[in-house]
């Protein structure tokens, strides 16, 4: 019988030669991701009283979330992580000004294929768009793996998600996403491992994969996967990891799934996650026309280059509408780089856009917090109710081009619209 | 392990950003706890009880995987959290903090705010004493049992390494 990704990855890091589903079994990570929970892990480390660390190279520390710090405490942390990383000599340590962990840690090639990775952050689904395995845990089971460098793991079953592109015009990975999500609803693959597969997927970019198993999180999945491939070892290589750094693992092609679900890319709409849920979704002429008083391009799951890029090709030599504000926080250093190079920046200040800082920004309620009855209209992953400033407010998600449509337009607005 | 206490009921999907308002959680938990829950019942973290037990619907826990939820939800007090079934972050925090959380589907069905709950944590029986009906919640693992009786998963490691 053959064995899905997860069966076969988490067999690998638990030094066994097959598991089963169901089972419990210990795993060995790989590389163990804390963003601003890390001074907490510092902290339960002092308090068992141990110095031992496993493997200081599979710490990985990012300091995202609240970035730069915003009070004193947070400062305070904020060094404790600093010095404690220059102390135990954890090299994969990046500070305020580098962005979000997670889009960090793929561009810096410390994520590769067949890998398990453990986060102090749910969205660690998103490494499976380098063929990886990740996972998201609270931030005492990460320092017990500092320490004793495994974790409990359950064997998942396997949901199959079958994209059939490609894309209509006007969507994006984010709009297939948002259509899983309100399918399947929130709770679809809680406990699953998600593997997408279809033609969509054959020779889809890394930015886009990002999107796909970042936001499976939002089906409960435990993580999810796009197999990796040519794309895959390109963009490795691009990032200085050749082919024989890492192994690559695929689920067989006899794989049993427990579930099997289609979206066909080919006649989707532009979807949109309504208030306060993120599988409310509705196609996009449901919903258009609703004035929003924020529009945020932001978060792991939308403010890659290649989603600024697509946002900013609507907002060249257009302004955003009076009264509304259009908040841009792309997702790291490297980001901004090249949207300065390549001019994508000046066009999105010229239309009208505060552009922050790397990291997480808004979607952590870090800035860019709404008042008692406002709505945004945002890139991100999460729309609960009090997740950017008042529990009276409204979030509504989208892709990158129905933000930058509505940020010209004050509504929210189709996007095809503006497109050739 | 026994619990016994009031039912809370609440329903599906209800994310940790529910629990514990993204506002709030640099706070203090003697600050968080008057707030748990809140927009779900806003009378819940005004009477919630020492040895009170929360029930839920699907999907408990859902969104954030900070374990801040799981541990405001221990300083209120309650006992025990019974979920038709839980987010894996939520469920894998409850054991880290010492709190226990069972899985039971038909849990919603068979019981009420107010009523009188006893859970056996080990086996997974549950009684519901105001009305008589007995379920049975899905098997919690050894390993996992183990770290509740110790207090967590933090307690546990302090202990194993006094040990060793
Ligand atoms: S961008 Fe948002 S979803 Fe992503 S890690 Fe930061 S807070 Fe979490």
């Amino acid at each position: 019988m053959g064995r899905a990704f997860a069966e076969k990855v988490l067999a690998r890091a638990a030094g066994l030669s097959e598991v089963r589903l169901g089972e419990i079994v210990d795993v060995y990570p790989d590389l163990y991701m804390s963003h601003m929970a890390s001074w907490r892990c510092i902290r339960t480390l002092e308090k068992l009283g141990t110095d031992k660390l496993y493997d200081p190279d599979r710490i990985a520390m990012v300091m995202d979330h609240i970035s730069p710090a915003r009070t004193a405490k947070i400062a305070d942390d904020q060094r404790l992580c600093r010095e404690f990383a220059a102390r135990r000599g954890i090299k994969k340590f990046y500070d305020v000004n580098a962005g979000i962990a997670h889009v960090v840690l793929m561009e810096e090639g410390h994520i590769r294929p067949a890998m398990v990775v453990i986060g102090t952050d749910s969205h660690s689904t998103i490494y499976g768009a380098l063929g990886a395995l990740g996972t998201g845990v609270g931030f005492s089971e990460i320092t017990a793996a500092w320490v004793t460098g495994k974790l409990w793991m359950k064997v998942p079953e396997s949901i199959k998600v079958v994209i059939q592109g490609p894309l209509a015009r006007g969507t994006s990975s984010k709009d297939v996403m948002l259509k899983l999500i309100g399918d399947l609803t929130a709770d679809g693959a809680t406990y699953c491992s998600v593997e997408f597969h279809g033609s969509y997927t054959e020779g889809l970019s890394i930015s886009d994969r990002m999107t796909l198993c970042n936001l499976a999180m939002e089906v409960g999945a435990k993580n999810a996967v796009v197999c990796s491939d040519e794309v895959t070892r390109t963009y490795l290589a691009e990032r200085g990891v050749p082919p024989d750094r890492y192994t690559e693992i695929h689920p067989d092609p006899d794989a049993v799934y427990v579930k099997s679900v289609t979206v066909d890319a080919r006649s989707l709409a532009p979807q949109i996650a309504c208030p306060h849920a993120v599988d409310n979704v509705k196609p996009i002429d449901q919903v258009a026309g609703t004035k929003v008083n924020q529009v945020f391009i932001g978060s792991c799951a939308n403010a890659k280059y290649e989603d600024l890029v697509e946002a900013a090709k609507i907002l060249k030599g257009r302004k955003v509408a009076a009264g509304v504000r259009l908040l841009v926080s792309p997702a790291s250093k490297e980001i901004v780089q090249r949207t300065v190079k390549d001019g994508t920046y000046s066009i999105l200040l010229e239309a009208g856009a505060l552009i922050t800082n790397p990291g997480c920004s808004a979607c952590a309620g870090d800035g860019g917090v709404m008042a008692d009855g406002e709505v945004t209209l945002s890139t991100a992953n999460r729309n609960f109710q009090g997740r950017m400033g008042s529990y009276n407010a409204e979030i509504y998600l989208g892709s990158p081009v129905v933000a930058a449509a509505t940020a010209i337009r004050g509504v929210i607005t189709d996007p095809r619209e503006f497109l050739p | 392990m026994q619990a016994r206490g009031r039912c809370w009921k609440f329903g599906d999907n209800i994310p940790t950003d529910r629990i514990v308002r993204t506002d709030l959680v640099f706070r203090p938990f003697s600050e968080i706890v008057q707030h748990v829950l809140e927009t779900c019942n806003p009378e819940f973290p005004l009477k919630v009880k020492p040895g009170d037990i929360v029930v839920a619907g699907k999907h408990f826990g859902q969104s954030s995987g900070r374990a801040i939820a799981a541990k405001a939800m221990k300083h209120t007090g309650v006992s025990c959290i019974i979920a038709e079934s839980f987010a894996r972050t939520f469920y894998r925090n409850g054991f880290e903090i010492g709190m226990p959380v069972l899985e039971c589907p038909e849990i919603t069905a068979h019981v009420s705010d107010g009523e009188i709950l006893v859970v056996d944590i080990d086996s997974g029986r549950i009684v519901n004493e105001t009305t008589g009906r007995q379920l049975q919640a899905k098997p919690t693992p050894p390993f996992l049992l183990d770290m509740l009786r110790a207090g967590g998963l933090i307690a546990m490691a302090e202990r194993l390494a006094g040990e060793g």
